[in-house]
């Protein structure tokens, strides 16, 4: 049998060719946001400091209801033709599927905020008093925070009827106090003020719930 | 010299498959001697895909017990398995090889030799670069029984192998599968095309309202058989 490690990395790759096949998940999650963007940007006409103290809340936001659209859709292909029951016969370990799972929904927002933050930096005039790879951890741990809960949940509603409605239920209410931090952060350090602890708080959250989300995934992958 | 049966490889017993209040088996008991193939016969909702699913571990039964290999616990048997199901279990968006080469690595298989070689053996051509969505229903059925034979299981448990196939490339599936079985493969099949096994299943496997109710050797049932 092949290692965890080395599944996980076939996983991935094959996930990423998928994606790249289809662009099923990065079209959906770069038109909702573009909306968000453009949308916002006529609705308001804010100064420079009222970016600072909004556009925290408002890139979050944004970002997490465009990736509940590719939460939605990494699990969906694999419903498709049912192929998910072939990885349960197989014996790879459910947390490498996972794991893959993660990484390559990390990667789609991560490129869906890499093509967006231009945007909302030019829409809303934004310039960060605070230092500016405080800003690039405050993306990666937040982004982490939203995709590892974002995939468990996304495979916990796999079999419901009504899954697209259902990720955001289940995923919304226990992702606050991630969103909290990560918003607080990022308008701190936009703002020049200290973000230290809304980093820690989002730390601490990515290293429990990703544990949790590890401990319990089989039993949601081979729940009836 | 009186003939003696092989061991079983597949024990169950009383096993019971509940969904909500629908039991879908109801205290199914039997054992299957290796190196046979079992055509499972029956009506829609006799219990026939539930049984098989149950088998490949994907199932938790409400009561009872499987036994195979001797094992209880399908993750120490599980690379010995081969599951085709209805649907393909194929990524549309990948090429046959692409589909294999991935689920090959699942079972720590490296390289793709293996993958082109059961996909010769299902009549198929390992460079057809398609995308297996754009394959006609039969070419899926065969990749997908290609992609059940990967890992070269001990166990083949197949789910409709032969619908939407032609009858040709039926025939031919259906002689690759008995040469597998006298290579020493058990193989279960369920179809609804049971004349396609008429020659080459050892046993007929009847279902009833999640019941096995008769075993036999030949197509036609009754005491007189």
């Amino acid at each position: 049998m092949s290692a965890p490690g080395a599944i996980t990395r076939v996983t991935l790759l094959k996930d990423l060719r998928l994606e790249w096949r289809s662009k099923d998940a990065i079209n959906s999650m770069l038109f909702f946001s573009l909306l968000v963007v453009v949308v916002f940007s006529f609705s308001f006409d804010p100064s420079a400091e009222e970016s600072r103290q909004i556009a925290g809340g408002l890139i979050w936001v944004a970002f997490l209801f465009a990736a509940v659209v590719a939460l939605n859709q990494t699990w969906a292909r694999e419903i498709r033709n049912q192929v998910l029951d072939a990885y349960r016969v197989s014996p790879a370990p459910a947390n490498s599927l996972f794991i893959a799972k993660t990484l390559g929904n990390f990667i789609f927002v991560t490129v869906l905020e890499a093509l967006m933050t231009p945007l909302f930096i030019v829409f809303y005039r934004l310039r960060s008093i605070g230092p500016v790879w405080q800003l690039l951890l405050v993306a990666m741990v937040g982004t982490w925070a939203l995709v590892v809960n974002g995939t468990f949940f996304a495979a916990m509603s796999l079999r419901t009827r009504s899954r697209e409605i259902m990720l955001p239920l289940l995923l919304f209410p226990i992702s606050i106090p991630a969103l909290l931090a990560m918003v607080q952060a990022t308008t701190s350090i936009l703002s020049g003020e200290g973000a230290r602890f809304w980093i820690v708080l989002l730390v601490t959250y990515d290293l429990v719930f990703t544990t949790v989300c590890l401990l319990l995934f089989e039993s949601v992958l081979n729940a009836e | 010299m009186t003939e003696t049966a092989p061991p079983p490889i597949v024990t169950v017993s009383n096993l019971i498959k509940q969904f909500g209040r629908f039991a879908a088996l109801r205290g199914v008991t039997a054992e299957f001697p290796a190196g046979k193939l079992y055509a499972i016969l029956g009506d829609n909702g006799a219990g026939k895909t539930t049984l098989l699913r149950t088998l490949a571990g994907l199932n938790r039964p409400s009561n009872g017990e499987i036994t195979i290999l001797g094992a209880s616990k399908f993750h120490d048997i599980c690379h010995e398995i081969g599951y085709m199901a209805h649907p393909s279990l194929l990524y549309d968006e990948m090429s046959g090889m692409e589909n294999l080469e991935y689920f090959a690595r699942l079972y720590g298989i490296a390289g793709n030799s293996r993958c082109a070689e059961v996909i010769r053996a299902v009549g198929l051509d390992p460079d057809l670069v398609r995308p297996v969505g754009q394959y006609s229903q039969g070419m899926r059925q065969r990749m997908s029984l290609a992609r059940t034979l990967l890992n070269d299981p001990k166990i083949l448990l197949l789910d409709e192998p032969f619908s939407n196939v032609d009858l040709h490339s039926a025939n031919e599936m259906v002689r690759l599968l008995a040469r597998a079985r006298d290579n020493g493969k058990t193989i279960f099949i369920v179809t609804h095309q049971a004349p396609l096994l008429e020659d080459a299943a050892d046993e007929f496997i009847w279902m009833e309202f999640g019941k096995i109710v008769e075993r036999t050797r030949g197509l036609s049932r009754g005491p007189e058989k």
